[in-house]
């Protein structure tokens, strides 16, 4: 699933003004819903999406240790300044949802993004 | 790659925002050496989770980096309170993480196991009251 299409199914805007034709090039297999970094960590094997209700910098840089491909704030959470920098830097988009975590992966789930026990 | 990289890094105890730039230096070092994603892929998460661990637990440190055509070795160091029982605390679950960190999403005692997981060879020494190393081999 594109990218730019899961930024639909979410009503989600992007934050790191990544251009369209990027977001259309990023291909998501899958996505990973924590707000526990530990877990990610030890958890995830297949880079994809990451949502979180998490804010601060240390999703982006576990984002990019795992290279996770994007990484989405729910509940309509807020980055600064510093993390949306950071996330550009190191080319992690991130993406911001008003829905809460259950709905957002439900919406997922349900237009076809597999978890990664299947 | 025929000679031997070398590489040292501070980390900061006090910013725990920027805890995570030294892995992320290595990493992308291996990339420019065209290391394989799977080799780099460990060797970042063992270190982040080192790293992290270095900031939160021991107030900072030191990572010293050595990649040779065969391997990637890291020695992280740091003059921290140490470690009681380094076997308790190779278990998956047990965590003294302040609660700083598990805001920010750490602290569910993984760390060390996954470190475990993900390398060919780590090795912990630690005495109380003056620190603990924590060395990392990576084979390529
Ligand atoms: N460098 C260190 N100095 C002192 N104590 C440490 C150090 N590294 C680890 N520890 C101790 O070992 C425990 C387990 O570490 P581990 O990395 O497995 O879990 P954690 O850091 O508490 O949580 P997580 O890694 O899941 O975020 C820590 O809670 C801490 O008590
Ligand atoms: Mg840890």
């Amino acid at each position: 699933m594109k990218l730019s299409e899961i930024r639909n199914m979410l009503g989600a805007k992007v934050l790191t003004e990544d251009a369209e034709e990027r977001l259309c090039g990023i291909d998501i297999k899958t996505a990973c819903g924590s707000d526990l970094m530990s877990d990610v960590l030890a958890f995830v094997k297949d880079q994809g999406l990451l949502l979180t209700g998490l804010v601060n910098p240390q999703v982006v840089r576990t984002a990019e240790m795992m290279d996770i491909c994007a990484i989405c704030f729910v509940r309509g959470k807020v980055p600064d300044e510093s993390i949306i920098t950071l996330a550009k830097e190191l080319g992690v988009p991130l993406l911001q949802t008003p829905l809460s975590l259950f709905i957002a992966s439900g919406r997922l789930y349900k237009g076809g993004l597999m978890c990664e026990e299947e | 790659m025929s000679q031997k990289i070398s590489l040292h890094y501070d980390i900061d105890g006090k910013d725990f925002s920027i805890a995570g730039e030294a892995s992320s230096s290595v990493k992308k070092v291996l990339k420019q050496l065209g290391v394989s994603p799977e080799i780099i892929r460990k060797v970042a998460i063992s270190m982040y989770e080192a790293e992290i661990n270095t900031v939160i637990h021991a107030g900072g440190g030191a990572a010293d980096v050595e990649i040779t055509p065969d391997r990637i070795h890291v020695m992280f160091s740091d003059r921290g309170p140490g470690i009681a029982d380094v076997a308790l605390a190779m278990k998956e679950g047990f965590s003294t993480a302040p609660e700083y960190a598990r805001e920010m999403g750490f602290g569910a005692g993984m760390g060390l196991a996954n470190i475990k997981n993900n390398v060919d060879e780590v090795k912990i020494r630690s005495a109380l009251g003056e620190g603990t190393t924590v060395e990392i081999t990576v084979l390529i």
